[in-house]
């Protein structure tokens, strides 16, 4: 086992949080681990097809950060996107019916796990191949930088969060959108969650420079890390960033560590990561963890979660049954969609 | 009427299309300050400013998949491929976000945007530059690919692009921007799916795009001479290909030779060719012809060069063997 890095230092109690939105973040997580322990069953009964890459571990960087954005802002993801489409508004029933290939998917059955879209939640993607999706969300910031600074609208400042993983941080795209965001100063968050493995591939083995946030450096960016697994702290580093972002102020390069308790996707055997490792990670499950702050905190006692935790769990019931009984695409409609006119 | 050339045609068309749409933008590398390899976009800059005439780093997936970024939040982006080919790098971005990402979405997104430049083989640029990426783009689900030719068709074409609501590649020739005519002074606007029928005739339908049409004009006058009477169609779309002009056409020469510059293995002519055998085959008296590049790089020696792409003399000497049957 490598040795871990040092976590940065964050005094959660210091953090002011009210009790509402504390729940509303212990919310949004339990919504993204219930729904990827569903993804999971539903997989292995055969219900569910293609590859399927879960989240479980790493929810605190997407409520984190989602939820320190205003609905109007922007969401760009991979291929591992269920949660972040999830914590961008887009209902869990859609999302399901999506996994199901049913029409009343969020891409009406045509994109699958790796390619969640909704305009009406300003979710540009889940994007497949590594790194595809930085220039798309470049492109939806200078689209309100645009609309801010050509067009005059002074109401266009909206931020997009760009998000990805340790593998794409070695990929072109990563250097050259990071440039051209910090050149242009974008409003844009570039949220780098390093769980450490690439498939099979260690981060150490792959990079020369491990610390992906000192990267942002040499294009005289902020690059901030943060503990992947502490929601508050991920929260305080999105909310800076964004305040900078829509004050017009440019772009910020944020280095979650964080980790995925499952195998890069439900085909993946996992067999490289060792069981002290991956008992370690465990150990910092970041939904205990906020509930234990949660609770220590005063902010929530132990019938207010379970409250939470039996209304998620009946969610994603609900959008299990809404997804089995939805229909699937007509026959017909093979080739709606190809043209804008269709 | 006005003679313009075909580069300020082309700049027209950005410059009456940004004056009436504020998200319409241009971007690319030195499009800008620079005013463009070819100056298609000279001046607009000082017109419009930095952010809708937009000079970016060398890095084409990128600003390609910026451009794609910003088409489906709602402004209208126009990419200048400084040299097509350069469009290579961005393979990804134009196939798998700018083609295919609507279909995907499910309709989530519109991607509006254009991506233009220059193409083809000049004159010794050697094989980087000289590319005809067509061909290698058609297969790609979504996108709409166009060929200028004419001053004329340039302006009004690139305008219809620009309006569209779906990524259109559009295809300048190198050989062509110096290219003369004589434009309206009204406004005009030329269908992105309509073939263009350059001459009518009886004898055979000749099926030609870009800077082709220009040979098999020239071979033309020499048919003439020899009292055959050729139908040219310039095809300006690629994709999707216009069969109602083709097979009109084909329904009165029964006749059908192809004129491209792209290379014949996968080319544009070989889609053509499968195409009226599925649907136009018991009107042919004679197979099908195409005369297309060789399959080769093309070489950056001159007399090589000249060898690689179609003549009208061969152009000529294809169509008199096709009337007398001898194909």
């Amino acid at each position: 086992m490598v040795q871990e890095r040092t976590l940065p230092q964050f005094h959660a109690p210091a953090a002011q949080i009210a009790p509402e939105e504390g729940l509303r973040l212990y919310e949004d997580m339990i919504l993204g681990r219930f729904f990827e322990d569903k993804c999971a069953e539903m997989y292995y009964r055969g219900k569910m097809f293609g590859f399927v890459h879960l989240y479980n571990g790493q929810e605190a960087v997407s409520s984190g950060v989602i939820k320190s954005l205003r609905s109007d802002d922007y969401v760009c993801s991979t291929y591992r996107d269920h949660v972040h489409a999830l914590s961008a508004g887009v209902p869990a029933k859609n999302v399901m019916a999506e996994l199901f290939g049913k029409e009343t998917g969020c891409s009406k059955g045509r994109g699958g796990s790796m390619h969640l879209f909704s305009s009406e939640h300003n979710m540009l993607g889940g994007f497949a191949f590594i790194g595809e999706g930085i220039p798309v969300a470049l492109g939806a910031a200078f689209q309100s930088r645009y609309r801010r600074d050509a067009l005059g609208d002074s109401s266009a400042d909206q931020v997009t969060a760009c998000f990805f993983g340790d593998g794409t941080s070695n990929n072109g795209q990563f250097f050259e959108c990071l440039n051209m965001a910090a050149l242009w100063k974008l409003p844009i968050l570039f949220v780098v969650e390093n769980n450490k493995w690439a498939i099979g591939m260690a981060h150490e083995r792959a990079t020369s420079q491990p610390e992906i946030y000192k990267k942002a450096a040499v294009f005289g960016m902020p690059g901030v890390e943060v503990d992947g697994m502490d929601v508050m702290a991920v929260r305080a580093v999105a909310q800076e960033a964004v305040a900078r972002a829509r004050a017009g102020e440019g772009p910020t390069l944020i280095e979650a560590l964080t980790y995925r308790f499952r195998g890069h996707s439900l085909a993946d055997p996992d067999e490289l990561r060792s069981k002290a490792e991956k008992e370690a990670w465990l150990a910092r499950d970041p939904i205990k963890r906020f509930e234990g702050y949660l609770l220590e905190q005063n902010l929530a006692d132990e019938g207010t979660l379970k409250e939470v935790r039996d209304r998620i769990q009946t969610r994603i019931d609900d959008a299990l049954t809404f997804a089995e009984e939805s229909p699937e695409p007509s026959p017909d409609d093979l080739y709606k969609y190809i043209f804008a006119e269709d | 009427m006005a003679e313009t050339l075909l580069f300020n045609a082309l700049r027209e068309a950005i410059d009456e299309e940004m004056g009436r749409d504020d998200t319409v933008f241009v971007l690319g590398e030195d499009v800008g300050v620079y005013g463009g390899s070819y100056k298609v976009t000279k001046d607009l800059y000082n017109k419009y400013g930095e952010l809708r005439v937009l000079d970016t780093p060398i890095a084409e997936n990128s600003f390609t998949g910026m451009a794609v970024g910003a088409a489906m939040t709602g402004l209208r982006p126009i990419i200048e491929g400084m040299n097509m080919g350069f469009l290579l790098l961005a393979f990804n971005q134009i196939a798998n976000n700018a083609g295919m990402l609507r279909y995907t979405s499910g309709g989530n997104y519109k991607i509006p945007m254009v991506i233009r430049g220059p193409g083809g083989v000049g004159r010794q640029l050697g094989a980087e530059h000289s590319q005809r990426l067509e061909a290698y783009f058609q297969a790609v689900p979504g996108l709409k690919i166009v060929a200028c030719s004419t001053p004329y068709n340039a302006k009004g074409l690139l305008k219809a692009a620009i309006r569209d609501d779906n990524p259109v590649l559009f295809f300048e020739h190198v050989l062509l921007y110096n290219l003369k005519e004589d434009l309206p002074n009204h406004e005009y606007v030329v269908p992105l799916d309509k073939a263009e029928i350059v001459r009518p005739g009886k004898d055979v339908t000749i099926l030609t795009y870009s800077r082709m049409r220009h040979h098999v004009t020239q071979a033309v006058k020499g048919l003439e001479k020899k009292g055959l009477d050729p139908e040219v169609i310039d095809l300006i779309s690629l994709k999707p290909l216009d069969f109602d002009t083709i097979g009109a056409s084909i329904k009165k020469t029964h006749r059908v030779i192809i004129v491209e510059e792209c290379m014949k293995t996968g080319g544009i002519g070989a889609e053509i060719i499968a195409s009226i055998n599925d649907r136009y085959f018991d009107e042919l008296d004679a197979p099908v012809v195409r005369l297309s590049s060789q399959d080769i790089p093309t070489p950056y020696n001159g007399k090589l060069e000249t060898l690689t792409i179609v003549q009208p003399k061969q152009i000529e000497a294809a169509v008199e063997n096709m009337v007398a049957l001898k194909v």
